[in-house]
């Protein structure tokens, strides 16, 4: 609403000469790469020191919280490494195929940059995202609930073209793609996955990966979970059968309640999560128009609709989704309405293109068990109070 | 379709409508660098060097490049993961993961040691090193005798208890029908309560706004201010009535040298506490409750928010 009328004294911000009205800026050679505003310094990924033990086999979080659209900008994309971020040079970078293969071949950056390239958007979400939150509620911001989540416009090959390069023998079944750090990641991949939409990816958001996210080369396999995703890409074996290793073994395999475990357990399902209002991102402006903004993803295909409860799950509102929706990409969806001031549970529900519904926490606990670790992608319940403050809570 | 199957078709598919031809980039992979990165092993034992080694020479060897983080017996150290124990607890309320209880395959604990843990965190070791630390690993979870010796001929004969609890993802046959259905819009349910909350959460420093907008870090330092009567901070800090703050977090309590504590500090101190965030969250509430008889005169911080800003400030200040 506007107020019009006399008032005693004026907004000093317009009525006082500003500093960057008077005097000159920065000049343009300070910044040859530009840095965000010293007022945003605080917009940082976060790490929580007890969930590993230091910081080189560590995690932190993309703050989903100040960011808008679908895109993550590439030094905010949440980092985890098993043995540090690697610095690679990019002259000593090579690629390796070998295996059951007609042609072991050795390629370095300058041969994969002569391939045909393409540019596809997908997000990255670590299986254990959000698994902090399977006994219960247990972290105060969404960005530590769901931050092991990015989204990132790729370039890179089709690692179909290279495995034709190759040649992969009839026996061929299973890819083992590993990395040239120092944990030398390995992962199994069934082949069906490597031909249909894997990338070797050399870019991210038009420029360099980021040595955290693999510089020079990365492997991206689209909608599956984050760890799959090797960095520092040095070699792929082609095989008969899956290699059983410790990050699809020991790790990234999901203990149910009856003592038996899930392997391979790849795809991420429907998920999304209200960014804002939440803990991290309380009402400041009290009652009256709110926007609440948030994501939805699916790695099984795209995100056709969105719910917003504003009741904790008794009455559901389709929100309005913003912006292009990709496969297996981020969705950004909003929905704007005047509030009361009166304290609200607020959830949200994905449904993604294969009719799949985001399931409660409660529903998964039942099938589950709360030893599973990985791919928790129940609804969250942020409680809004009436002066603004948001809680991470859970709901009948 | 079966994803074996459809595997198949894929593979038939792309063997008739692949890339035209190939553009000939890259070069042939030559033997001897082939073999200087196929280090992977698998349950079929495909990729074992030759060698050997016995428990007691893998626990010499263990003891001497492992120990320092997973302990002398592979039990683990701080967060770094235990190797053995937790035999039937997979079911238990905290069940403990390990290569005895839980993995599936020994060839995973051949290969895992020989790519990660013999770089980066560990140290080099040789094939029969490698095959004794196994040994070793065997032993400390009860499955082979102390005068076991491991070698690439007998390592598929050692099957871990845990082979047969793995099965492959069945999500979209047991859960799917359950959750790929109409959604209810209206009137869903009756009532709705709040059953659980966070009670203190912790969030690393400069993580979170107040109401106001300022971020934790800087309400941190603004209540930092009741503590100024008798703690300096930063540089050039001297003790006052009480000791300097400088580095606290994560700092043994009472061990400023310079600073007289009282005799219930130097009993904390003698217990060996640590100013970690749950010492410093429950001593800032109520510091005569958590060291009665401490001369530090302060009733405490009552609300959650404020004392974790607070120690966010702390935690951020240097030493
Ligand atoms: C400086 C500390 C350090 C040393 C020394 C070390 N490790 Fe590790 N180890 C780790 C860390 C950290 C991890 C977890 C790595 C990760 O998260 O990827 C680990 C993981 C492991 C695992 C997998 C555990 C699991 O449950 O998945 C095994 C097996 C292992 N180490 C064996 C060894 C052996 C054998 C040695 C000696 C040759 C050794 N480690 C030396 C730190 C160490
Ligand atoms: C009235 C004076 C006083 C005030 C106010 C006060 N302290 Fe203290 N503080 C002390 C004294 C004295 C000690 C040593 C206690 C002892 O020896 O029993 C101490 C000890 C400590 C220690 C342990 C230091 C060590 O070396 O182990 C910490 C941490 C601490 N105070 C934090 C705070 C914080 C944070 C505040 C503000 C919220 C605060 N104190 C307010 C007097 C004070």
């Amino acid at each position: 609403m506007l107020t019009a009328g006399p008032t005693l004294a004026g907004d000093p911000a317009i009525t006082e000469m500003q500093p960057w009205r008077r005097d000159l800026g920065d000049p343009i050679d300070d910044a040859l790469y530009g840095m965000p505003s010293p007022f945003e310094s605080d917009v940082t990924r976060g790490r929580v020191e007890w969930l590993t033990p230091d910081a080189y086999t560590a995690i932190n979080f993309t703050p989903l919280h100040e960011l808008d659209g679908i895109i993550t900008p590439n030094g905010l994309c949440f980092q985890r490494s098993h043995a540090g971020a690697a610095q690679v040079d990019p002259a000593k970078y090579r690629l390796m195929i070998n295996g059951l293969v007609d042609r072991p071949l050795v390629f370095t950056l300058q041969d994969l940059l002569r391939f045909p390239r393409e540019n596809r958007t997908y997000f990255l979400e670590c299986a254990a995202n959000s698994g902090m939150e399977w006994r219960g509620v247990q972290m105060d911001g969404v960005q530590f609930t769901h931050g092991m989540i990015h989204n990132v416009e790729y370039t890179g090959v089709p690692l179909r073209y290279l495995l034709d390069e190759a040649g992969v023998k009839t026996a061929g079944k299973w890819l083992l793609a590993e990395g040239a750090d120092a944990a030398a990641m390995s992962r199994s991949i069934p082949l069906e996955k490597a031909l249909d939409d894997c990338l070797v990816a050399f870019k991210m958001n038009g420029e360099a990966l980021r040595p955290e996210q693999g510089y020079p080369v990365r492997l991206v396999v689209p909608g599956w979970e984050g760890n799959m995703w090797v960095k520092w890409l040095r070699r792929i074996e082609v095989g008969d059968k899956p290699w059983h290793h410790r990050e699809e073994s020991s790790k990234y395999s999901d203990l149910m309640a009856d003592g038996r475990t899930r392997r391979f357990t790849w795809e991420m399902d429907a998920k999304s999560v209200i960014t804002s209002p939440s803990p991290q991102a309380p009402v400041l402006h009290g009652k009256g128009p709110l926007v609440v903004s948030g994501l939805a993803w699916s790695g099984r295909g795209t995100i056709p609709q969105v719910d917003i409860t504003l009741d904790g799950g008794i009455n559901w509102i389709k929100a309005r989704l913003s912006g292009p929706s990709f496969d297996k990409s981020l969705h950004r969806f909003y929905y704007e309405f005047d509030w009361d001031g009166r304290p609200l549970l607020l959830q949200s529900r994905a449904h993604d293109s294969t009719g799949y519904v985001q399931p409660t926490k409660e529903a998964l606990r039942k099938l589950r068990g709360v030893n599973s670790n990985y791919h928790n992608n129940g609804m969250q319940t942020w409680h809004l109070q009436s002066d603004g403050r948001v809680e991470n809570v859970e709901i009948s | 379709m079966s994803r074996f199957l459809s595997l198949i078709i894929a593979v038939m598919l792309l063997a008739g409508t692949a890339l035209a031809d190939p553009l000939g980039l890259g070069r042939v992979a030559e033997p001897d660098e082939i073999a200087a990165w196929d280090i992977d092993v698998r349950p079929d034992g495909t990729g074992l060097p030759a060698g050997s080694g016995s428990v007691a020479m893998g626990e010499e060897v263990f003891v001497e490049k492992c120990a320092a983080c997973h302990g002398d017996f592979a039990e683990g150290v701080g967060r770094y993961p235990a190797l053995a124990g937790g035999m039937d607890t997979l079911q238990d309320e905290r069940p403990t993961r390990t290569v005895g209880s839980f993995w599936p395959y020994l060839s995973t604990t051949y290969d895992f040691i020989n790519r990660a843990m013999t770089v980066g965190y560990g140290e080099p070791a040789s094939d029969d090193e490698i095959y004794a630390i196994i040994a070793y690993i065997l032993y400390s979870n009860d499955l082979v005798d102390e005068d076991f010796v491991l070698s690439r001929e007998n390592f598929t004969s050692i099957r871990l208890p845990n082979e047969g609890g793995f099965y492959m993802d069945d999500r979209i046959q047991t859960e799917h029908p359950l959750f790929i259905r109409p959604a209810c819009m209206k009137n869903c349910k009756d009532e709705v309560q709040i059953i659980a909350r966070v009670e203190t959460a912790f969030i690393p420093a400069d993580m979170n706004r107040d109401g106001s907008g300022k971020t934790r870090l800087a309400i941190g330092e603004t209540l930092f201010g009741q503590c100024r009567a008798c703690h300096q901070i930063g540089d050039g800090a001297q003790n006052g009535v009480g000791p300097v703050l400088n580095g606290i977090f994560g700092k043994p309590a009472g061990s400023n040298d310079r600073f007289d504590y009282s005799d219930a500090f130097a009993m904390m101190a003698d217990e060996e506490l640590v100013w970690d965030f749950d010492a410093l969250n429950a001593f800032l509430k109520d510091p005569q409750g958590f060291i009665p008889g401490t001369t530090m005169n302060f009733t405490g911080i009552e609300e959650d928010f404020d004392r974790n800003a607070l120690i966010a400030y702390l935690q951020a200040q240097g030493p």
